[in-house]
């Protein structure tokens, strides 16, 4: 690696801790929606596809997926589009939120009580993580929730090596 | 921050009261962690809101509970489901969703809620008492509650409605707390206004908008006639916004006055309301223009109460409409038991009245003809309709909808 993609990546590194609202480890690509998401009404099922007309994340795919906006949004029917989204394998592999949200908390816990799938929600802060980052949620010390980038998205902000 | 827990809660999460307790206290502490609840606090009640089909996630919950041998601990009330139990065939529905849509209320049945299967609960004689703890689910039940009673619950919903009935216990934190009920927006009514059921569905819609997640006090609302007005206005502030509470100052029980209901702190905003602004709001709940001919009249969402069918019945013998338009009345069973036995029913037969109980018109196939327009007084019923059963809606008040059921089209502002 040059000095200056070394740099650059070390520019953008991130190591975050965050808490657990539900604990658990995952990894995957960053999905960053600059709007908040109701589950229900906002993602078909069936695929994890946004379908909310009114959301600018409209069309992308959340599944597997790790799903990083400010909050939750909207009604409590979205804890069981979560749980059933998790159940159907279409849920994203975790959620990254800058708010707590006991609405996808909720789906989050019956979804694992029911069928043992693990989909950890990690409240910390969401700043620099970019679309497309793959980004590791792990456990820390005194249950706290470690955030990082394993490696950060393709794209003019990664320079590639020569 | 961590959770207290008490020794019976320890016990029930230890599984000492069976397998359903424990994995009902289980997801209530993961719950109440994911909150930052520091205890538990006991519940007198639950309502819950489960009993329509969301798919296999819910139905599967459920059914685990009921395996594990469990039932709720406290007095416990369902809210509507997809099936009229009560008047078999008025609901169309596939072979293939009446199996599951009826087992789910069943199911809730052997958890030992009671069959009261109304989005109403607070007519019923579960009815909470002022400054009760309980865990509601259902947003018009939830708002009703906390603002016209003054009981106290949280907006519970999918699940954790069904975890706190089953061990009796909610997280303290949100609205449980007094700290966490005072007033914050200022909505205040400029002009004199009659207290007219639209005037209260207006003013609903109007603060669920523009509250966001802050509590809304209302200042120069008349006098209502009736709770159902209240009724009225929480279920439009709970369909537009996420209203779980607001303060009506000089009607509602935790606003005596202005100060009160702000705790003696001054609102963050205020925003004044209009009589054009009111008209504005109920002017957007109709698709159509009057004159559209009619298909259908629906009424009593949320579900009518014995107060609502006595200023009903009056109407109907009076107006008498004979066109062969139905009127459906959303209702719960027990007020209608009653209706039957007080032999209210028997002289309205004529004018194509159909009660229905157990669910309500816009959330499953009850509506014959749903290729025209349906005429009501619910700003709830109004707003979800045209997305869940594709209906064209026109917003009345009661009398209106019976008159344009007499003529056959929208007519309004009847004398």
């Amino acid at each position: 690696m040059s000095e200056q993609a070394s740099r650059a990546l070390k520019g953008r590194a991130l190591n975050r801790v965050g808490s657990f609202q539900l604990a658990g480890e995952a990894q995957g690509s960053a999905l960053v929606l600059s709007q908040a998401l109701s589950f229900w009404g906002g993602l078909d099922i069936e695929t994890g596809d946004i379908i909310d007309r009114s959301h600018p994340g409209l069309g992308q795919n959340v599944a597997a997926k790790i799903l990083v906006m400010a909050s939750g949004r909207g009604s409590s029917s979205s804890s069981s589009v979560l749980a059933e989204a998790i159940r159907r394998g279409t849920a994203p592999a975790g959620i990254i939120l800058q708010r707590p949200d006991p609405i996808l908390a909720v789906g989050a816990i019956v979804a694992e009580f029911l069928y043992d799938v693990s989909m950890p929600l990690v409240v910390c802060d969401i700043s620099g993580i970019v679309s497309g980052d793959r980004i590791a949620i792990g456990l820390g010390e005194d249950a706290q929730a470690i955030v990082s980038r394993i490696q950060p998205a393709i794209g003019p902000a990664a320079p590639r090596r020569q | 921050m961590t959770l207290e827990l008490m020794a019976g809660d320890q016990s029930m999460l230890q599984g000492e009261h069976g397998p359903a307790v424990a994995a009902a206290m289980k997801i209530l502490v993961a719950f109440s962690k994911a909150v930052g609840a520091r205890k538990l606090l006991d519940i007198a009640g639950a309502h819950i809101d489960g009993c329509l089909y969301h798919g296999q996630a819910g139905f599967d919950f459920v059914e685990r509970l009921v395996e594990g041998g469990g039932s709720v601990r406290v007095p416990t009330t369902l809210n509507v489901g997809s099936f009229d139990l009560i008047h078999p065939g008025l609901v169309k529905m596939p072979a293939a969703e009446e199996v599951p849509a009826r087992r789910l209320m069943k199911a809730h049945l052997e958890l030992g809620c009671q069959a009261t299967f109304t989005c109403a609960p607070y007519q019923t004689r579960f009815r909470p008492a002022f400054g009760e703890q309980i865990a509601w689910g259902e947003s018009n039940a939830i708002v009703f509650a906390n603002s016209v009673i003054g009981a106290r619950t949280n907006r519970y919903g999918d699940f954790i409605d069904l975890c706190c009935a089953m061990t009796g216990r909610a997280p303290a934190w949100g609205l449980h707390l007094s700290e966490n009920r005072r007033g914050q927006i200022l909505f205040e009514l400029t002009g004199s206004f009659e207290p007219t059921d639209a005037l209260f569905v207006g003013v609903g819609l109007i603060i669920g908008q523009a509250s966001r997640d802050r509590i809304p006090v209302i200042s120069g609302l008349p006098q209502p006639r009736d709770e159902d007005q209240l009724k009225a206005l929480g279920a439009a502030a709970a369909t537009t916004g996420a209203v779980a509470l607001f303060h009506a100052v000089g009607i509602t029980p935790e606003a005596k006055t202005l100060d009160e209901a702000f705790r003696g702190k001054a609102p963050e905003e205020t925003i004044r309301i209009s009589r054009a602004d009111i008209d504005h709001a109920l002017a957007r709940l109709s698709s159509v223009p009057d004159g559209a001919p009619l298909v259908a009249v629906s009424l009593g969402t949320p579900h009518f109460s014995h107060h609502e069918w006595m200023r009903l019945l009056p109407m109907l013998r009076h107006i008498a409409p004979g066109r062969g338009i139905p009127i459906y009345v959303n209702t719960g069973r027990a007020t209608l038991t009653r209706l039957k036995d007080e032999g209210e029913l028997e002289s309205v037969k004529a004018f194509n009245l159909i009660p229905v109980t157990d669910t309500c018109t816009y959330v499953t196939t009850i509506i014959e003809r749903l290729d025209g327009v349906v005429m009501t007084n619910s700003g709830k019923w109004a707003h979800y309709a045209p997305g869940n059963i594709g209906v064209s809606v026109a917003f009345g008040e009661m009398e209106d909808c019976i008159r344009s059921a007499a003529v056959g089209h929208v007519v309004r502002g009847a004398p």
